[in-house]
């Protein structure tokens, strides 16, 4: 056994039970920690099989962001998943039957990579191993697939637009600071100085 | 078998006593890692003398002379008292998350450079994992907070996560932007393309090298990274996430003991490696300021202490003079100011780079 290979087990036991942990822990916030370790295997996994960027990629923006926002989420919301769990097995069924086209659509796509190896030389550029993994991926990101890298780009703007449409809502009653208005607020305007007279007053 | 016996040589051989063929992983990590510790511990007290000084008080002066060993006896004093954990409080993410602080804070600095070849771990994503280790950071105060199960902690912690996801974009950036200029995300390529070219060079006045760094060429991405790095860390003026005046201690508050002084210890490493990232980003690393006789005698780690403590004293002055911001203030200047500039920024240097192909060896171009 080579170190690579003990490394690849050690990840995919750890990935694999820690997925396992994810749907059945009772704590909804312990099953999102779980998720963060499948993610951090799933990362280690990408890193033996030589895709470094995508792995510290994967911890940036899915550990790094996504994730603690589902921690965020867990932790405001006090989910009750005991009441969520009073139709399981009503719901089962439709589980089943999506799992199960996952699992026929990954069966097709590896079985068609066997039975006729240049489907997968069509799909995949080869890896020029003169350059390095991020220099490879911008390459052809910015080249072959640049209108879907723009469209992704495009969707993803979209849906960030639609959020803030959705959440936004300025209330006529709550008071606001408008840091450029106070900077620029000169004395002349505000002020007034005033001589009085003793005795008299204003 | 074959790889266990090589695995071995890697972590633990000793060329000299005649086993193994080279030096040893762990030793090397090791000595890392006690002198990060020890130079941790002269730093806290630093950062409390500063603090003293401006306040015109003497600050920690009773253990040893000048109070040199205080942050010792508050080690001891840390090691020896009772933890406490509080009765509702979810035990094992309780005492989880001190420890996942204190371990990512170490875990970055890995990568450092801290001379010519002096690194523990040389890998061509080095800042990539840096920012990968930074954002992870954010982990130890959620968990810390949401264990605790208590209010301060827990509005602490989600006051934290905020800030510290926020201000992660805007570091990103700047980094993205020297990443640009440089053409390469090892640090050690970073340190090396700031002798190699820039003003100095320019001018014609190549001993001038502290003209080629990065500061003064990407001067507003300096100062952004310097605000956002105080963010990024808790630093006061932005340290919302235990201001006293209004959580009490925020995620901190039902920590005591040892628990507690991994937080402490955590957030001390992790600022100091915010310092590191800014002296290899923009002040050059372990090169001296100038490139004659009398400066290139000093061995470079020398070099990069002074430039990491001078960067410390920036932090600790900033903590003594400038009042704590409010929340939503500290929000806006993250994302309505720093993240347009440092967006802005970034097409800017891009374009520039591109037009004139400046930049190492030809930049990302």
């Amino acid at each position: 056994m080579t170190l690579p290979l003990f490394f690849f087990y050690l990840f995919s036991a750890i990935a694999i039970a820690s997925a396992l942990m994810v749907i059945s822990a009772r704590n909804p916030v312990h099953a999102v920690l779980f998720l963060i370790l499948t993610f951090f295997n799933a990362s280690g996994l990408f890193m033996l099989a030589g895709a470094e960027f995508l792995a510290l990629l994967l911890i940036v923006v899915y550990v790094g962001a996504v994730a603690v926002l589902f921690l965020f989420v867990v932790m405001m919301l006090d989910v009750d998943f005991a009441s969520l769990r009073q139709g399981f097995l009503q719901y089962a069924p439709i589980g089943v039957v999506v799992g199960a086209i996952l699992l026929l659509e990954l069966l097709l796509v590896a079985g068609s990579f066997v039975v006729s190896p240049e489907v997968a030389a069509g799909s995949a550029l080869p890896m020029d191993g003169a350059v390095d993994n991020m220099r490879a991926i911008g390459l052809v990101l910015y080249t072959r697939y640049i209108f879907l890298f723009q469209g992704a780009g495009a969707v993803l703007l979209v849906a960030m637009i639609g959020a803030i449409v959705l959440t936004l809502r300025h209330k006529s009653n709550v008071k606001r600071q408008d840091p450029i208005v106070q900077v620029g607020r000169k004395a002349s305007e505000t002020l007034e100085v005033v001589k009085v007279k003793s005795g008299q007053g204003l | 078998m074959d790889f266990i016996l090589s695995a071995l040589d890697y972590l633990l051989g000793i060329p000299v006593l005649g086993w193994g063929v080279q030096i040893g992983l762990i030793y090397k990590i090791l000595l890392v890692l006690v002198s990060l510790l020890v130079f941790t511990a002269f730093i806290l007290l630093a950062d409390r003398k500063i603090w003293a000084a401006v306040q015109i008080r003497r600050g920690p002066n009773v253990v040893g002379p000048f109070g040199l060993l205080q942050s010792f006896a508050d080690l001891l004093k840390f090691a020896l008292k009772e933890p406490i954990i509080p009765g509702g409080s979810d035990k094992v993410l309780f005492l989880l998350a001190p420890l996942l602080t204190a371990t990512l804070a170490l875990a970055g600095w890995v990568i450092i450079p801290f001379g010519p070849g002096l690194v523990l771990a040389d890998i061509n994503l080095g800042i990539l994992y840096l920012l990968a280790i930074s954002s992870l950071g954010v982990y130890g105060v959620i968990i810390g907070g949401w264990a605790s199960n208590s209010k301060y902690p827990f509005l602490g912690s989600l006051r934290s996560a905020a800030q510290m996801v926020s201000y992660e974009v805007s570091i990103g950036l700047v980094i993205i932007t020297v990443l640009l200029c440089v053409g390469s995300l090892n640090l050690s390529d970073i340190v090396v393309a700031q002798q190699e070219m820039g003003l100095a060079h320019t001018l014609g006045v190549p001993w001038l090298s502290f003209l080629n760094w990065f500061w003064l060429p990407l001067f507003p991405m300096f100062v952004v990274f310097y605000i956002s790095a105080l963010a990024e860390t808790n630093r006061p003026p932005f340290d919302l996430a235990e201001g006293e005046s209004e959580l009490v201690a925020g995620f901190m508050t039902e920590y005591s003991a040892t628990p507690y002084m991994l937080f402490m210890l955590g957030e001390y490493i992790s600022i100091l490696l915010m310092c590191a990232m800014t002296t290899i980003l923009f002040l050059g690393g372990w090169a001296s300021p100038i490139d004659l006789p009398p400066f290139t005698w000093i061995p470079g780690v020398v070099w990069f202490v002074v430039k990491l403590s001078m960067v410390f004293f920036m932090f600790a002055m900033a903590k003594a003079i400038v009042p704590r911001y409010r929340y939503d203030q500290l929000m806006r200047i993250g994302w309505k100011v720093f993240l347009p500039m440092s967006l802005a920024m970034v097409v800017i240097v891009a374009f520039v780079l591109q037009l004139t192909g400046w930049g190492w060896q030809g930049g990302m171009a």
